[in-house]
């Protein structure tokens, strides 16, 4: 059973419409990376998964235990709060809030300490998010995805302001993720060298094609 | 020193003026980062907007600028939300029409009285006991909201879409925000005046922000900061016989500056 099904969906920002009919759907330990050119609609179906968008028409059907609000998002762009006073712990432990609790448990501190050691980021607990480089501060905004979810997370251009060596370590530690914890991944992505890591791929363009990674590999090569 | 205090007047200004600045400083803190640092302003000139209007009609004060300026706030919030009017420019708008009105009203009734005068730059005899009562009323609100809700608030003003689809009803916080920002404004303005009240909201979260790099850090050293200002604002304007919410200000101020250095030196130190 897929955690999420896009069934038959229209998409459109403002009034004008940037994807028709668009079915595809992702099953748990999946990694689906989402490609196409600026204007495809990338960006419009990532909100529509998140609920922050309705759709025009179709329906996203979240299921296998899946609800909407446990997808661990990590926004594009988020990397720009220059002058935010915050720690490493406080953003870390910000993914806490869709536990529906008003305070922190033990259990939950447990939690976002295990995703800080996950992602190398323990030691960087007390210091000051605006001071990372952005490598790091993907790292933590990925903590917080994590703290976020146990099923899946969806990351918005998670690579777009690294260079190659800080990309490449977060796509290494986002297929641990993958792995180890059978967390499902749906990434949007330009780089297409991130598809190596994925299970399926979904291109989004004048006919949107979803299939396997190896289909896709032999198709666009 | 403590002698002032004997003074039934500066007893209430202190008693308002200090709920009022730790309420300012801590909504201060939301109000700079999500880049709203003029929302104070634009509200406290529909807040004079207001009381001149309730002046000339003998309507009481309070009652009619409380409600207006939380209407306003909502209204602001809303514009800056959609994004169809741009946050600043909606601020002015509703801060140069308020401004108008209030004139406006004071100048069909009975041309510039000492009240309005006060309005504009505060009294520190203003203070009545229902103002001490609303103080605390708003006080409770105020720390229960950052008690409570700590997290919450984090996470909207740090990252709205993210929390946004963690589930977070986001507006309803940013509402939360904007409703006490409105009932502060209004009680704080009649000490510090239309001109000066914002400088409580803003200076101590930058001030705050100068040495301390993690949120909690910075809430807790914006409303010691802004509570230290105030009073030792209102000592010198006592002592001084300056004007109040000048004085204050101006004690906001010298701080920055002085956490401003020690930021510098510590940089050059480390």
């Amino acid at each position: 059973m897929a955690q999420i099904d896009v069934k038959n969906v229209t998409l459109a920002y403002e009034s004008l419409t940037v994807t028709e009919n668009l079915s595809f759907s992702v099953n748990e330990g999946e990694y689906l990376c989402i490609v196409g050119e600026n204007g495809s609609g990338k960006s419009t179906l990532v909100k529509a998964i998140l609920s922050l968008k309705s759709v025009k028409s179709g329906e996203i059907v979240f299921s296998d235990g899946l609800a909407a609000n446990q997808i661990g998002y990590l926004p594009q762009h988020s990397a720009q709060k220059a002058d935010f006073p915050a720690t490493v712990y406080d953003v870390v432990r910000s993914g806490q809030i869709g536990s529906g609790r008003l305070f922190i448990s033990k259990k939950d501190k447990a939690d976002i300490f295990e995703n800080m050691e996950l992602l190398g980021i323990a030691e960087l607990a007390k210091r000051s998010f605006a001071e990372l480089s952005g490598g790091q501060k993907q790292k933590v905004l990925l903590a917080r995805a994590l703290c976020a979810t146990k099923k899946l997370i969806l990351l918005d251009e998670p690579t777009a302001s690294l260079d190659p060596d800080a990309a490449e370590e977060l796509y290494r530690l986002i297929e641990r993720i993958n792995k180890e914890r059978r967390i499902t991944v749906i990434m949007v992505t330009h780089d297409m060298h991130s598809v190596d890591y994925a299970t399926h791929v979904l291109h989004m363009g004048k006919d949107n094609i979803f299939t396997t990674r190896d289909g896709y590999v032999r198709r666009f090569g | 020193m403590l002698g002032m205090f004997s003074y039934g007047f500066i007893l209430r200004a202190a008693v308002v003026g200090t709920l009022v600045s730790l309420c300012a400083s801590l909504l201060g803190v939301c109000l700079v980062q999500k880049r709203f640092s003029m929302i104070g302003d634009g509200l406290s000139h529909v807040g004079f907007g207001a009381l001149a209007v309730a002046a000339a009609l003998g309507l009481a004060p309070l009652k009619v600028a409380v409600p207006v300026v939380i209407v306003a706030a909502v209204i602001l919030l809303r514009f800056s939300e959609n994004g169809k009017i741009k946050g600043d420019a909606s601020i002015a708008v509703f801060s140069t029409g308020a401004l108008a009105i209030g004139v406006m009203a004071v100048s069909l009734s009975d041309g510039l009285n000492t009240d309005l005068y006060n309005y504009m730059f505060g009294s520190i005899l203003a203070m009545s006991n229902s103002d001490v009562l609303w103080s605390i009323i708003l006080a409770v609100l105020v720390i229960l909201t950052f008690v409570l809700f700590y997290n919450r608030i984090f996470s909207v003003i740090f990252d709205e879409e993210f929390a946004k689809a963690t589930g977070i009803k986001t507006s309803r916080y940013n509402m939360l925000i904007a409703i006490l920002t409105a009932v502060t404004v209004v009680l704080g303005m009649r000490m510090m005046g239309t001109m000066l009240i914002s400088g409580l909201i803003i200076f101590p979260a930058l001030t705050a922000k100068q040495i301390f790099k993690g949120f909690r850090g910075v809430i807790i050293c914006s409303a010691a900061v802004s509570v230290f200002c105030f009073l030792a604002g209102l000592t010198a304007s006592f002592y001084l016989s300056t004007p109040t919410g000048a004085s204050i200000v101006i004690v906001n101020i010298i701080v920055f500056l002085i956490f401003g250095g020690a930021s510098i030196l510590r940089g050059r130190l480390s």
